[in-house]
C-alpha cells in the first residue's frame, strides 16, 4: 500500500506494508542514511528521529503509525549544520567512530525543545536510552548543556 | 652527510624499516583526480601516492588505516603535513586502498602490515609518513630552486609555501606543482632532515579538530551499512549457532512464500533469505524455523558452568601441559622457599564487542564468480581481500575493497566474515547483494574475547619482599583462531591472550607466567585491550592481595616495585596527586591500577560505593595518568582515553556472555549489558606527553579500570573480587 507522508519537509509516498519499520523507509528506500540501525528492538536509540516534533525509535514506528505526520530525521534537522546542537557536537568533538550521534542529537534536540536549560539529572535521563558504545558521554553532556547555552 | 634512513638500525627502531617503499606523485594536471583511493585502484597512473598536491593549493593526503573512531583520519594525515610543511587547512584526508607494499606500516609487531588493531595505527605510520611527508617537500624545494636558480639550501618553508627569503620571493606548493617534475628516484630521506619535535607546527596543538566529525553530526558520514549500489537485493542472516553446524531442516517453502522474499540458502555459516526490500529479508529471516545438525560443530558441547569446573580442575592437574609465557629466575624455588605464601583464582567470562554497527557488506561478484567488488568498513583490508578470494577460489588482487567507515571495531572487524558472508550469497543469486546482520545474529556471531581462568600464587620471603610470582591462566588462545600463521610460528603462544602477564616494569626477581590451552572450538577473539583486559585485572588485584599480605599500601607497593622506572613512577605518583589517593572518603573505597599495555603507561584510580542490598558497584570518580610518549593530537587522545574507559567500565561491571550447546545465550542490548550514560563516573584525565615515539592509544585506558575497581570494593568492603565481570549478582554473593 502507498503510505503519505512529509520527510524533512518534503512530501513523500511510498509503496511498502503498513507494518514495514519507518527505519527501513528512511534509510533504504529514500537513501536518508543518517539514522542509524543499532538493534532493531528500540533498546539502543540510534534510530532515533521525530515525528510531529516527538523523539521516536524509528525501528519500532512502522509506516502505519505516520501516515500523514512529519518526520524529522538528522538530515532535516538544519540544512547547513547549523542547530544549536549539531554546532555544539563539533565544538564539544562529540563523535568518535559517529554511528550512535545522529540518534544521540535527535534524541537531544527533543530535550531542549521541551527544556531550554535542562539540568544534568534532566540531561541523563532523557538520554540514558541511547548507547554510545565509544563512550562519548561525557561530551554529550557538555554539548547538550553548551547548546542549551549558546542556542 | 646524513645517513639514509632506510639504513637505520632496524632492530632498535623497527618502525623506519617501512619507509623504505615510500613514494608518492603529484597530479601535474593541476586539478584534482577525484578520490586519490579511486585513482589509483582503476589502474593505469602512477599514482602510487600518499599524497597529491593540486593547482588550487588542495592536498589530499590518504590515511592507510581504518577510521572506526580512532580519529586516524585525522591524526595519520596531520603526521605527514607536518613535515611537509602543509597548510593543515588546505588538507583533504581521505582513506588509502588496501595495498600493504606501498601502505604497509613499520611496527615492531606487524611490520609491512596494512591493519587498524592493537593501537599501533600512530606508532606504526609516525616514521613512515614524516619520510612521506619529508621527502615530498624535498621534491617541491628541488623543483622551486632549479626554476629560481637559487641553492636549495636557502629555500624554506612555511603553511604550504615556499620561500626564498634573500629576495623575497614566496610561491604555494599549489603553483609549484604546475611546473614540478617529480624524479624517477624519489629523494632520500635521513633521520636529520625530519623536523625537531620543537619544530613541530601541527603535531600537539590542541586546536587540531578531527576532520570527520563535521560529517558525522549532520547524517552525511558513509558507513558500510549506507552503501547502496545500483541493482542489489538485500540479504539478512540467521547466523549459525557454532561454526560447523548444518542445516537439518528450515522451513523455505513458507518464507518464500514472503512477497518480495527470493531465496532461502542454506550455508555454512546459518541461512541466508534474499529479498527485493530490506523489509522482506528481515520478515524472512524472522520468520525462519532451523533445526541445526551440531554432530560436526566442536563447540555443540560447550556450557560456560560446566567448563569452569574443568578449566579449574585442569589449572590444578600437575599433569596437564603448560606453556611457559614469560619467565624470570625461578618462580618455583622462590615459592618453595617462601616465608609466605599467597594463592587466589580469578576468572573472566567471554565478552561480546557490541560495535553499534552490526556486521554487514555489500557484495557485487562477477558473473564467472572470479572476481569481486566489496563496499565494507574493515579493520583489515588486505585481509577482507584475501579471505574473500579464498572463498570465491581466485586471487585477492581480483578483489576490490571499498573502505566505508566503521560504526564500531573494536577488534570485531578484524575478521572479514560478513564480506564473505556478502560475497557467497551474491555470487549465488547473480546480483549486487547488501548483507546486514540483525542486532541479534550479530550477537549470535560474536567473536568474544575468551572466557579465562587464572591461578596465582605469590611469596614474600622473611622481609616480606616479593620474591616469587606465578601466574596461570587456562583459556582457548586467541591466536590460534585470530593469527594462525603467527600462532604457528611461535609453535603455540598466544600474543594476544597472554598480553599483560610479563609485569615487565614490575622488579620481581623471580617470575613464572604459563598457559593451559583449552581447545573446544569457541571463536575467541581481540577485544579492544586483548589480553589486558582480564590479565591486568587478575594481576593488578592480586597484587593489591599481595600488599594486603604484607600490610603494606597499595599505592606505595607500586612505587616501590617501580623504583627503577621512572616513567612508571610518574603516572603512578601523578594518579595519586590527582585522586589525593591517600584521603578517605566515608562509605567510599578507592583502588588503584598500573598499566604497561603497549608501551604506554597508565596507573588508574577508581572511587567506588556499593549498595550491600544490590550488589550494584556505583563508580563515582576515575582518575588516569598515561604517558603514551608523543601525542599528535592532544584532544583526540583525552577522547581516546575517555572511551576506553567507558569500554572498561563497560567490561568490568555488566559485560558477560554466557554459552550452552556452544551457542551464545544473549541475543540484544536488554541481556547483553553496556554502559549507559547514568552508569558514568566523573572521568580525570591527564595526558602525561613526552618526546619519546608515541606508543598505543586507542586502548590502553581500559586495562587499569576493572582492577582499580576490585581493588577500591576490596578497600571498602574487605571482599575481594576475583571474577569478571563484577556483576551485582556476583557483588551481592561476595559480600553475603
Amino acid at each position: 500500500m502507498a503510505v503519505a507522508f512529509t520527510v524533512n519537509g518534503t512530501a513523500q509516498s511510498v509503496d511498502v506494508d503498513a507494518n514495514t519499520p519507518l527505519l527501513w523507509v528512511v534509510r533504504e528506500h529514500l537513501k536518508l542514511t543518517g539514522t542509524k540501525f543499532g538493534c532493531g528492538s528500540g533498546l539502543c536509540g540510534a534510530c532515533t528521529v521525530h515525528v510531529n516534533g516527538k523523539a521516536v525509535r524509528s525501528c519500532q514506528t512502522t509506516m502505519s503509525e505516520v501516515a500523514g505526520k512529519k518526520v524529522t530525521t538528522i538530515e532535516g534537522l538544519s540544512a547547513t549544520s547549523s542547530h544549536p546542537l549539531q554546532k555544539a557536537w563539533v565544538a564539544e568533538q562529540v563523535p568518535q567512530c559517529g554511528y550512535c550521534q545522529s540518534g544521540q542529537i535527535m534524541q537531544a534536540a527533543e530535550l531542549l525543545t521541551k527544556t531550554k536549560q535542562p539540568s544534568r539529572e534532566q540531561i541523563v535521563a532523557h538520554m540514558d536510552g541511547n548507547i554510545c558504545r565509544c563512550g562519548t558521554y561525557p561530551r554529550i553532556v557538555r554539548a547538550i548543556q553548551r547548546a542549551a547555552r549558546e542556542g | 652527510m646524513n645517513k639514509p634512513i632506510t639504513n637505520l638500525d632496524v632492530s632498535r627502531r623497527g618502525f623506519v624499516k617501512g619507509a623504505a617503499g615510500l613514494t608518492f606523485s603529484f597530479a601535474l594536471s593541476g586539478a584534482l583526480l577525484g578520490r586519490p583511493s579511486e585513482a589509483y585502484a582503476a589502474g593505469g597512473t602512477k599514482l602510487n601516492a600518499w599524497v597529491t598536491i593540486a593547482a588550487d593549493n588542495t592536498i589530499t593526503i590518504l590515511c592507510p588505516t581504518s577510521e572506526m573512531g580512532q580519529g586516524v583520519l585525522t591524526s595519520l594525515p596531520l603526521i605527514l603535513a607536518e613535515e611537509l610543511d602543509a597548510d593543515w587547512s588546505k588538507v583533504k584526508c581521505e582513506l588509502a586502498p588496501g595495498n600493504p607494499k606501498l601502505f604497509g606500516g613499520a611496527h615492531k609487531m606487524f611490520p609491512g602490515a596494512q591493519v587498524t588493531l592493537a593501537s599501533v595505527s600512530v606508532p606504526a605510520y609516525y616514521m613512515p609518513l614524516r619520510t612521506a611527508g619529508a621527502q615530498a617537500r624535498k621534491v617541491l624545494l628541488d623543483n622551486v630552486a632549479a626554476e629560481w636558480k637559487v641553492p636549495v639550501a636557502e629555500l624554506t618553508t612555511d603553511k604550504s609555501t615556499v620561500i626564498h627569503a634573500k629576495s623575497k620571493r614566496r610561491i604555494s606548493y599549489g603553483d609549484v606543482v604546475k611546473f614540478a617534475k617529480v624524479p624517477d628516484e624519489l629523494p632520500k630521506i635521513a633521520e636529520g632532515d625530519l623536523k625537531k619535535s620543537s619544530q613541530f607546527k601541527l603535531i600537539g596543538r590542541k586546536d587540531i579538530k578531527r576532520v570527520d566529525v563535521p560529517s558525522k553530526v549532520n547524517g552525511t558520514a558513509k558507513y558500510g551499512i549506507d552503501v547502496q549500489v545500483p541493482g542489489m537485493v538485500y540479504a539478512s542472516l540467521l547466523h549459525a549457532p557454532i561454526d560447523g553446524v548444518k542445516v537439518e531442516s528450515v522451513n523455505a517453502d513458507d518464507v518464500k512464500k514472503i512477497k518480495g522474499v527470493t531465496h532461502v540458502l542454506s550455508l555454512p555459516f546459518g541461512v541466508a533469505v534474499v529479498a527485493d526490500t530490506v523489509e522482506a529479508s528481515r520478515l524472512g529471516r524472522f520468520a525462519l524455523n532451523v533445526k541445526w545438525d551440531v554432530s560436526g560443530a566442536k563447540a555443540a558441547p560447550f556450557d560456560s558452568e560446566k567448563a569452569k569446573e574443568e578449566y579449574a580442575s585442569k589449572a590444578k592437574d600437575p599433569n596437564a601441559e603448560a606453556m611457559e609465557a614469560f619467565k624470570t629466575g625461578d618462580a618455583d624455588k622462590a615459592l618453595a622457599g617462601a616465608a609466605k605464601t599467597l594463592e587466589a583464582v580469578y576468572w573472566s567470562e567471554h565478552t561480546y564487542h557490541a560495535q553499534m554497527e552490526p556486521m554487514n557488506a555489500v557484495a557485487k561478484v562477477s558473473d564467472d564468480g572470479q572476481s569481486a567488488e566489496i563496499w565494507v568498513g574493515t579493520q583489515v583490508q588486505p585481509l577482507a581481500s584475501a579471505v574473500v578470494a579464498g572463498v570465491l577460489k581466485t586471487t585477492p588482487d581480483k578483489i576490490k575493497i571499498n573502505p566505508q567507515l566503521l560504526g564500531g571495531g573494536f577488534g570485531r572487524r578484524i575478521w572479514p566474515d560478513a564480506p564473505v558472508q556478502a560475497a557467497v550469497i551474491a555470487n549465488i543469486v547473480k546480483k549486487p547483494v547488501k548483507l546486514m546482520l540483525t542486532r541479534e545474529d550479530d550477537i549470535m556471531a560474536a567473536r568474544p574475547r575468551p572466557m579465562t581462568h587464572h591461578v596465582m600464587k605469590a611469596g614474600l620471603d622473611d622481609k616480606k619482599s616479593l620474591v616469587s610470582w606465578h601466574h596461570r591462566i587456562v583459556a582457548e588462545n586467541v591466536d590460534a583462531v585470530a593469527a594462525p600463521p603467527r600462532f604457528a610460528a611461535t609453535k603455540g603462544r598466544d600474543y594476544i591472550g597472554w598480553v599483560g602477564m610479563s609485569q615487565d616494569f614490575y622488579k620481581i626477581p623471580n617470575l613464572k607466567a604459563d598457559a593451559i590451552r583449552e581447545q573446544r572450538g569457541m571463536r575467541v577473539h581481540a577485544w579492544r585491550g586483548i589480553g589486558a583486559g582480564y590479565n591486568k585485572f587478575v594481576s593488578e588485584s592480586f597484587l593489591d592481595e599481595v600488599a594486603a599480605a604484607r600490610g603494606v599500601d597499595p599505592l606505595d607497593f607500586r612505587l616501590e616495585l617501580t623504583k627503577d622506572q621512572p616513567r612508571a613512577q610518574a603516572v603512578i605518583k601523578a594518579v595519586a596527586e590527582m585522586s589525593n589517593y591517600k584521603k578517605k572518603r566515608p562509605g567510599r573505597g578507592l583502588g588503584i591500577a598500573f598499566s604497561d599495555y603497549h608501551d604506554t603507561l597508565t596507573a588508574g584510580v577508581a572511587e567506588v560505593s556499593v549498595d550491600k542490598a544490590t550488589g550494584k558497584i556505583k563508580v563515582h570518580n576515575y582518575w588516569i595518568a598515561v604517558d603514551p610518549g608523543l601525542v599528535i593530537q592532544p584532544e583526540n587522545a583525552q577522547a581516546q582515553i575517555e572511551s576506553a574507559i567507558v569500554y572498561g567500565l563497560s567490561g568490568a561491571l555488566s559485560e558477560e556472555l554466557s554459552m550452552k550447546g556452544g551457542a551464545i545465550q544473549q541475543s540484544n542490548f536488554n541481556d547483553y549489558h553496556v554502559m549507559r550514560m547514568s552508569d558514568m563516573p566523573e572521568l580525570h584525565i591527564k595526558i602525561i606527553a613526552t618526546n619519546n615515539p608515541p606508543t598505543g592509544m586507542g586502548e590502553v585506558g581500559i586495562p587499569t579500570v576493572a582492577p582499580a575497581i576490585g581493588n577500591a570494593v576490596a578497600q571498602l568492603t574487605g571482599k575481594r573480587l576475583r571474577h569478571l565481570p563484577m556483576s551485582s549478582d556476583r557483588v551481592k554473593k561476595a559480600l553475603a
